[in-house]
Parts: structure tokens; sequence; C-alpha cells
């Protein structure tokens, strides 16, 4: 593995006195795309919650080269870092186009005025979005929503792009179109982190893999070693791949 | 009752009721923003009218030191923050804001000699005393428990009432006073008689209620608070963070009580305690509406007006009374039309 | 006994005090014991319920008042002053607490505000009540031909009944009716799906409130002999809660503590700040906002826990559960009956809808999983059969009777049990206790039993239930620890044993597997068997696909909010419509 963007030793993050997610180690390296799959409740979401500082955790997070000692959102932010997290968080209320510009806040608030034209390639990348610019985003399809708040996470030109089970709740074809396009967003040179339930499609387009269960890693390697890894196959595969 | 009382009346209730819209415009949005229910916003309506009023008298008003004062505490405190947290490149801005400005805003009004000055920079100076204190208010007592529950942070808004009270006693001292009118015209409309000062608290009102109504709107910081509002998550992931939010929204409901204080003072003596019950009224409306909607907010604001106008004109003693009294057949009403099962935060 | 050693001294020192004290510390005692008492109701109500009153003083006002008029005007007995002051203070509170308990939380404090500024306006401007003056003359109290007409024998009959509302309001807090008070804060939901009535209770929780401060201003009354609106205005009522949080609202002896260090700090300040500030004014307000500040910034639980931590002794908690006969049961109907029926069930949030056209049937002495890929609707479905969400349209037949427009402690009463997603329990409360909530229906005493400790044969039959769940569902090792200290697996192993508790028909388990090692499952598996061979039905949503397969008798795969198969485990692994729904990858 080249340079990684963001390198994770020993994450544990703990509720209350319980600990949820014990001793993490995960790379990720420059414009790859890293997947970490498992079960309901494997502490999947509290890892991501944890690297972008929503969650007070111990151990060490290393950004672009540089340890972060005090993890705030707002500076990871500002440094590069962005969550499309599994509910999406949109602001319901607002335009397509406010939303879109939100997510350039940071950048605005550092003097960058390009918005115009980073919100024009995100409109390349999802054309959906571009039609439904003066719509409320409560109003979205589910799909549409996922699309927005990716193209919203884009607009802060980010260099790690973490995703929460983009596929959660969608039909098939639309997980299929959004795969899609994670796959040629790795093309643009930004590093994706994907946290996905739906194994085998995250596995088919990541470099890499991180298989989490109960709260550690129990199993890591290159993604298409680990899609045949019959362990991977018989527990997370789910149906179709049952004991022979 | 004739046609002139009552028209007369209805006057009053309409400027009492326009302040009372500006500050439960104010109360819903630090609400949405921040969850604190902002019980200390009649003291900066105080603040406001009390500290224009020892300019007027010639005298340097307590609220500059309480400026100082808490300039000094935030300034400490951050710094400490910053040294720890290994980012002492935040100190610059901490020197520019909590010490430098109090500084100067101080050194102006000590060299200025505010009792000579046009009236308008007098307004000027005490909105610069006093619309700050709204954001170190938040850094000093809301910020360190910015994810608490709203109980919690109710509670905080009522410490921070009763301290800012008792610090309004120790500034202004027990007296009333009252500030001299921005304008003394009269205009006769038919039977009716309008004052000047009734013209500007309207057209104050209505300008500020335009203004906020385009911050919002238009731009991407007002846009920002309004995210905050709608998805304190979906926020933070932007980089608008709770602090930024807290301390902005604080400013804006800061300011308008501020300028409700300075509107109303040539109207109404203005005690020290005095803003407490101006805000609780900005309170029932803003409860009227749910504490989530503007218009409604406003709407019941105007009505809180004219029932406290037309009552003190039918039973004066219980002129307080009936007013807060309205908020039981309100919450009757809010809890007949909301049927949301109670999930705790 | 040695543990009893502090409340003994702190007695002995309350008995003797009187006599040898001067007049002045006397009647500071005397106050403290009366804002105790209000304090005392705010503990309950705040820092237990997680309901807050700002107006607490206005019922202080009402007891001072009611028998203040009486006493005077109609030259009535106090005792029947005391009794009208309870029965208006029972009246005003009910009337209030209908109107803003159902409310979202901040409503209650807000009405309180506004309703503790119309009261102290009210008694300063009705004629009969003396207005701003007030009134005065209020006859002296006579206990058994004793009168009581000094602050030294009044300080007797003060503290008699601070101290036995301090016994009643922990008796209380030590029962089923304690339990699902304690549950009020951060267990609502939860608490209602165990069939606990929460508007009841947090009725309950402010009136007792409400009249702890009414019984304070009628002591209030009769020591002073006169009374005027001034002690119940609003600030005084936003004092009281100040005691009540600076003391540690979570401790019934944190209500002494908090009025203790507050009243004698304020006849502190009040001698020095005017001499400070060279002016007369109530200064002391600026210590006190700056002081609550501090306390819930850097301390939120107030000053009792750190003072406990100060005295060197260990409290023994309870460590066995009496034997004890045990409840009733339910029978189970036989084998195959059908309990629940869900026909063309539709669940809309706003323009979302998360479920339509939902059919299912769950019979006696059958597991049935409910499977689907996440974000499917299972647990929305969940939550309409058991009355948490109420359907947009369609059916829900339990035990053959249409519940679909019923609340979930109603299905409770009718025999449903369920556990949630993500994790509902108290976690500073021990795992016993938390189970017991869910027999909450199987007790019947109420709050007058629960505070004279009348109950405890029916107490003891509850935790014994409780105990005999958590042993059957393995955690009887871990009876008396703190329920938040489990690791989640066993957290949701709780759960279960919380449900059974109901003792159900039917039980519904959402994600029972998720976090739970192998052997672990393989337990719970045994576990759901058994309970099957009782002739319990259970409906289960589950994601480990072995451990659903091992298991279910039929399966119903959800996509989108629909059913989209149904049938045996072999058949419906085999569903290419489910083949799709589960590996529909990228091509």
């Amino acid at each position: 593995m080249s340079t990684p963007i963001l390198e994770i030793r020993d994450l544990c993050v703990s509720y209350g006195k319980v600990e949820a997610l014990h001793h993490i180690n995960l790379k990720v390296a420059a414009g790859q795309i890293v997947t970490v799959i498992g079960p309901n409740g494997a502490g999947k979401t509290t890892m991501l919650s944890a690297i972008m500082g929503l969650l007070p955790s111990k151990g060490e997070i290393e950004f672009q080269g540089e340890v972060q000692r005090d993890i705030e959102v707002e500076h990871l932010v500002a440094m590069g870092m962005t969550l499309v997290p599994e509910k999406r968080a949109l602001f319901g209320e607002m335009s397509v186009e406010d939303n879109l510009l939100l997510g350039a806040f940071m950048r605005y608030r550092a003097g960058d005025r390009d918005q115009g034209k980073t919100m024009d390639q995100v409109f390349g990348t999802f054309p959906r979005l571009k039609e439904r610019r003066a719509q409320l985003a409560g109003t979205l399809s589910g799909g549409e929503r996922q699309m927005l708040a990716v193209g919203r996470a884009l607009m802060a030109k980010p260099k790690l792009l973490m995703l929460d089970e983009p596929s959660l709740g969608l039909a098939p074809l639309i997980v299929r179109e959004i795969f899609h396009i994670i796959a040629d967003l790795k093309k643009t040179g930004v590093a994706i982190l994907l946290v996905e339930q739906n194994a085998r499609a995250a596995l088919q387009i990541a470099d890499y893999g991180y298989v989490l269960e109960t709260g550690s890693v129990a199993l890591e390697g290159e993604s298409r070693a680990l899609a045949d890894d019959p362990r991977v196959v018989e527990t997370y595969l789910g149906l179709g791949g049952k004991k022979q | 009752m004739d046609l002139q009382i009552a028209l007369l009346l209805g006057q009053d209730g309409i400027v009492n009721g326009a302040i009372y819209a500006l500050l439960a415009l104010a109360l819903v949005l630090v609400f949405a923003v921040t969850r604190v229910i902002f019980i200390p916003q009649g003291e900066f309506v105080a603040y406001g009218a009390l500290t224009l009023a020892a300019f007027e008298a010639g005298k340097t008003p307590g609220t500059l030191w309480l400026l100082l004062g808490a300039g000094v505490l935030v300034a400490l405190i951050d710094t400490v923050i910053a040294v720890r947290g290994g980012n002492p490149g935040r100190i610059k801005r901490i020197v520019l804001w909590d010490l430098a400005l109090p500084a100067a805003i101080a050194g102006l009004v000590l060299w200025l000699e505010p009792a000579t000055l046009p009236l308008a920079a007098k307004v000027a100076l005490s909105l610069a005393i006093v619309v700050p204190l709204g954001p170190m208010i938040y850094r000093l007592a809301y910020q360190p428990l910015a994810e608490a529950s709203v109980l919690v942070l109710l509670i905080v808004s009522v410490a921070v009432h009763i301290a800012l009270v008792g610090l309004g006693l120790l500034f202004f001292g027990a007296e009333g006073s009252r500030t001299t009118p921005f304008s003394e015209a009269q205009f006769n409309v038919g039977t009716l008689t309008v004052n000047g000062q009734t013209l500007w608290v309207l057209g104050a009102s209505c300008v500020l209620i335009v203004a906020l109504y385009l911050f919002f709107g238009r731009t991407l910081y007002g846009k920002a608070l309004r995210a905050t509002a709608i998805n304190r998550v979906g926020a933070r992931l932007m980089g608008i963070s709770t602090t930024l939010a807290g301390k902005l929204s604080f400013t804006l409901a800061a300011g308008i009580g501020a300028l409700s204080g300075i509107l109303i003072a040539p109207i109404t003596t203005v005690y020290y305690d005095t803003g407490f019950l101006i805000g609780l009224k900005g309170f029932v409306a803003a409860i009227i509406a749910g504490l989530v909607s503007y218009p409604l907010a406003a709407a019941g604001a105007i009505l809180v007006g004219l029932l406290e106008s037309f009552s003190s004109f039918w039973a004066s003693a219980f002129k307080e009374v009936i007013v807060f009294t309205l908020i039981i057949p309100v919450l009757v009403w809010r809890s007949l039309t909301s049927h949301h099962v109670e999930e705790e935060e | 006994m040695k543990q009893r050693l502090p409340l003994l001294v702190f007695l002995a020192v309350l008995v003797l005090a009187p006599p040898l004290l001067p007049e002045f510390y006397v009647t500071l005692l005397n106050y403290i014991g009366l804002y105790s008492i209000v304090a005392l109701g705010l503990v309950l109500l705040t820092g237990v319920g997680g309901l807050t009153s700002f107006g607490q003083a206005a019922f202080v006002g009402l007891g001072a008042y009611a028998t203040g008029y009486l006493s005077t005007a109609h030259e009535l007995s106090p005792w029947l002053g005391l009794l009208a002051g309870l029965g208006i203070t029972a009246a005003v509170a009910l009337v209030l607490g209908f109107l803003t308990l159902r409310l979202s939380g901040h409503y209650l404090p807000l009405g309180t505000i506004a309703w503790g500024l119309s009261l102290y306006f009210l008694f300063g401007n009705l004629e009969f009540l003396g207005g701003h003056t007030g009134l005065t003359g209020i006859p002296v109290l006579e206990l058994a031909g004793f009168k009581l007409d000094t602050g030294r024998e009044f300080y007797y009959l003060i503290w008699v009944v601070l101290l036995g509302a301090v016994l009643a309001t922990q008796n209380l807090l030590d029962s089923r009716e304690g339990r699902a008070i304690r549950a009020l804060k951060g267990g609502g939901l939860m608490a209602e799906s165990m069939g606990v009535d929460t508007a009841r209770t947090k009725t309950i929780i402010f009136l007792i409130a409400a009249l702890f401060a009414c019984v304070s201003g009628w002591l209030y009354a009769h020591l002073q002999r006169f009374v005027n609106p001034t002690p119940f205005g609003l600030h005084i009522g936003i004092e009281y809660l100040f005691m009540a949080v600076v003391g540690g609202a979570a401790h019934v002896w944190g209500a002494l503590l908090g009025a203790g260090v507050l009243t004698i700090l304020k006849q502190w300040l009040q001698d020095i700040l005017p001499q400070i500030f060279g002016q007369s004014g109530n200064f002391e307000v600026i210590f006190f906002g700056i002081m609550l500040i501090l306390v819930l910034q850097r301390a939120r639980d107030g000053l009792w826990p750190w003072l406990v931590r100060l005295v060197p002794v260990k409290v023994d908690r309870q460590r066995t559960v009496a034997e004890a006969e045990p409840l009733p049961c339910r029978q189970m109907p036989a084998a195959g009956t059908v309990l629940l029926e869900v026909k063309d069930a539709r669940k809309q949030f706003g323009g979302l809808v998360a479920n339509d056209n939902m059919s299912l049937t769950v019979k006696a002495g059958e597991v049935m999983a409910l499977i689907g890929p996440n974000g499917a609707g299972k647990s929305t479905m969940f939550n309409c059969i058991s009355g948490v969400d109420p359907l947009t349209s369609g059916e829900i037949r339990f035990l053959g009777e249409r519940t679909d427009a019923l609340v979930s402690r109603e299905m409770a009463r009718r025999g449903m049990g369920r556990t949630f997603q993500h994790v509902r329990l108290l976690p500073t409360m021990s795992v016993l206790e938390n189970v017991a909530i869910g027999a909450h229906l199987r007790g019947a005493k109420g709050v007058l039993s629960s505070s004279l400790h009348l109950e405890r044969a029916e107490e003891a039959r509850l935790l014994a239930e409780a105990k005999r769940q958590l042993e059957r569902v393995g955690l009887g090792e871990h009876l008396f620890e703190e329920a938040g200290s489990l690791p989640l697996g066993q957290q949701r192993i709780l759960e279960i044993a919380r449900a059974l508790c109901v003792d159900p028909y039917l039980l519904l388990l959402d994600e029972p597997a998720a976090g739970l090692r192998y052997l672990e499952k393989q337990a719970l598996a045994e576990l759901l068997r058994k309970l099957r061979a009782q002739g319990m039905g259970i409906l289960l949503v589950e994601h480990d696909m072995d451990f659903v397969m091992g298991l279910a008798d039929r399966v119903v795969v959800m996509e989108f909010g629909e059913k989209i198969s149904e049938g045996l485990p072999e058949e419906v692994q085999k569903d290419p419509v489910v083949l799709e729904a589960y590996l529909g990858g990228v091509e």
C-alpha cells in the first residue's frame, strides 16, 4: 500500500462503561477505495463517527500525515475529510442548491469563492440533481437523497470521502447506479472509505477490505481475496453462499 | 369604551406587540439553533435601554465593566484551552475579539463623552456594549453544556437570568429611567393621535424583520444557522460548528433584545428588572408558535400586546395575571393539536 | 449498623439542637426544614422524574394562603386549612399537569413560570387576601392541646414532617411505582411498552411535589403567623429549584443539603454584599446564578455525591432476593392458535411510505422470522404491531381482537412482550430492577402503600419473578450489577428477560442476536426453542441468517416496506426474488 491518507491505530470507543470498539487498526491509501463490511451492530457506524470526531475515542488518528490530537469535526472538514452519514442528514426544508452550497461552507469561510464551478462538477456527476436544484431536499426520492448527500460532501472538495451504508434502503437498480458513481469518483483522486452491509457490492468496487465483527477487525485483505474467503462468504454474503 | 379609547389601546397594543414579536423571533431562533430557552433575553432589553439612559445622564454604564470583565474571562478560558489543545494559533483571534474589541469600545466611551453626542451615536455605542455580551455569555454559560438536555439548558438560562438581574441592579440601581424620544413629532389621523416614537418602533421592527428574512434567505451564514436548526449533525459535518452557530444566534438575539429596549425606553420607564416581564411576554408569543414557527410567533406577539393593553383598561390590577394566564388556553390548544409520542433526548 | 451511623448522628444532632442553639440558629434551621420539604418534592420531580417546575413557590403560597384565609376570616381550625390547601393544590396541580405533561418536556417548566407569575400577582391583587400587605393574625397551631407558639417548639413539627416525607419518598422510590418513576427519565418509551402509564406516573410525581410544597406553606403560615405575597414569587420558586440542583437533584438527602447550603449562604451574602457594593439590594442572586452554572458545568449531580465520598462508610447494596410465592402465569393457548394477524398494513411518515401491503400471522408455539435488508421497514412494522406507532391504514388483530388503535402499554397488558433494536434500559439501575419493570402490570399496589412500604409481599414476588427470568436467560450471575456495565450483547439478553416478565403470549424480538458471540447465540437459540415448546409465539427480526434459518418455522422477507416472499426457511432461501434483494450487487 502506498502512503496512507488516513491511518488509525488502536482506536477504542466506549459508550458509558461498555467498550463498543476494540483496538481498531485501519489504513486508507491515497486514491483508493477501502471498504469496511460487517453485520449490524458490529460497530461500523461507531467507527466512522469516532474518526470524524463526532464521538470521543481513544487511540491515534493520523490524517494526511498529521496525528490529530484534538479531534474536532470542523477542523477535520477544513482539512478535507467528509462523512456522508447513514441517515444522510440533509437539510430537508432547504433547496437542493442550498444544501450543496452549505457543503462548501468551510471553503467559503476559508476564502474560496469557486462554489459555482464545483457545483457544476457535482451536477455533471449527478445530472438528476441539476433538474431538481430548486426543489426542497425533503421532497426527493431515496436515491436522489443519497446523491444529494454525496454531492454535498463533494462540494467540500474532500481528500477523503467516508460513506456510511450508501445502499441503505435503496432499490437494487439505484444501488447499482450509486456504486458505479462511487467507483467513478475514485478516478478523480479522492480516497474513499466505504462502510457497507452489502458486502458483495462493496468488495467489487473496493481495493482493500476489512471485516468488522463485534467491535473488532476479524479479517482484512485485498478485496478480491476477501470476497473469495470462505469465512466471509459464509457469514456475510448471506443466503446464497451457505455451507455446501 | 368609545372608539377613540379603543383606537388608543389598539395602538398601544400593536406597539408593544411589535416589540414582543421581535423578542419572540429571537427566542424561536435561539431555541431552534441551540435548544436554549433564552430566558435572559429580557435582560438584554433592560441593559440596552438603561445603557442608553446612562449615556443620556452623563454616566458611564456598568455594562461596560461587565463587557470588559466577561471579555477577560472568555480570553483566559479560551487561551488555556488553546494552549492545552496545542493550537496556540488561536490566541490571536482570542485577543482580538475578547480583549481588543471590548477595550476599544471602552476607550471610545471614556474618550468621547457620550452625553454630548447625537442620539444615533449614543444608540450605536449602547449596542456596541450590550451586543457582544450575547456571544460571551453563550461562551461562558452555555457552550460547555452544548450537548446537555433542553431541561439543563433551561435551568442554566434561569441562572443566567437571575445573575444578570442582580448585576443590573448593581449597575443601574433600583431607579427606573426613560430616554428622550427619537422623534417628538405627532400626527393626527382622524381622531387618533400617533406619536413619532410609535412610528419609529413599528418602522424599526419591520426593517429588522425584513433584514432577518434576507439574512436567513440570502446569506450563507444565515443558511448555516437554518441548517443547524434543521439538522445539527448534518451542519457539523459541513463544518458549521455548534459553537459558531450558538455565538451567531446569541449575537442576533442580544442585538434584537438591546434594540427593543432602546426602542421602548422613550415610551415606558425601564427598571433593572423590567426586561424579564417583557421577555416573558415574547415567550408567551413564542409558545403560541410552539417555539418553531416565525410567522405564528409574530402573530401571537401582536395578540399578546393587544390583550395586555385592553386588559389594562378593564382590569389594570390583573393585567399581568390575564396575560400570563393566556398561556393556559394556548397550552390546551397545543396539547390537543400535537400528537407526538414522548421520546427522550 | 455501621452504615447507619451517619444517619443516627444526624438525627441526634437534630434532636439536641433547639435547646442548645441560640434563637437565630433555630430560626435558620426552621427555614432550612421548610425549604427542604419543597426541595424534596423537586428531587422527586426533577432529579428522578426529569420534569421541572419553577413554580413550586406558588404551591407553597396556596398552602399558606388557604390556611391563612380560613383561619382568620372564618376562624376555622388550621387543620381544616391544611385540608383545604391540599385540596386546592391537588386540583390546580392536576389541571396544570393535564395541560402540560403530555407536551414535550420544556412546556411544563415554561408553564410553571407563567403560572408562578400569575399566582403571585393574584395573591397581591385580591382584596380578600389582603393585597400586597397580606393577612395577619394567623392563629397558633395546636397539637394535642399543646400550643406551638415558639420557634423552638415548631422546630420539632417541621423536622418530623420533613423526615417523614424523606422516608416516604425513599420508600416510594424503592418499589414498583418507584421503578416506573425512575424510568421516566430516559426510558419513557420502554416503560410504556412494559405497561407503565407514563402520563399518570408523571402526574403523580407532579402532584406529590405540589403537595409537599403546600404542606411547607401551611407550616410557614403558622410559624410566621402572617403571610404576604413576597415569599411566593417566581424568584423564590427558582431558588427552590436551585436548592434541589445544588444539593443533588437525584438524591433525597440532596434536598436537605441544598436547602441548608443555599439558606446559610444567602444569609451570609445578604450580610456582606451590601457592604462590599455600598448599596442595598438582592445581590446574592448574582452569586447564586453563577454558582448554579458552575455546578451544572462541573458537577451536574450536585454536592451530595461529593459529600458521600467524603464519608468513609461503605454502603452494602442488597445482595439477595428473598424467596417468594411465584406470580400467577397466563395459560398459553394451544399450539397453532393464531396469535397475531396483520392485514394490509400501511405506515406512512409524512411522504415516506415505510410499510405497505404488509400481511403476516404468528401462531402460538412457532417462531416467525421477519428478515430483509437494512431499511426495509422491519422495525417500523414492529413498532406498529406493538402499539408504539399507529398504523396509517390496515388492520392488526391480537388474539382475535382489533388492536391497531391501541397504545403500547395496552398491548403489554394483553400479553405482548418486546425488545428494542437499540437497547433501551436504565443504565444506572441494577439488572434485577430493570427486569422487574417488565413485571409492572403483574403488581397492583399503588403509591400510598409503596410510600408506607405496605406492599413488601407483592414486591418480593415481583423481584423473585425478575430473578427467575434472569436465571432463565442466563444472567443469574449479574442480578445486582448496573445494567449499563453489561456488554451490549448481554444487554439485549436482559431485554428478553424483561419482556418475559410481562408473561407474554407473543414475544417480539428485534435483532436479539446482534453483538452476541457464537456460543451465546447457541444458548439464545436454545432458550427460544424452549419458549416455543411451552406454546409462546415468537416474532423475530434478525440479520444473522444462520441463526434465523436454524430456528425459524416460517420466514417473511421484506424489502422497501413490502413483503416480497414468505414461506419455510428452505423455500425462501431459494426464492430468486430474495436472492436478488440480498445479493443484487453490481454487475
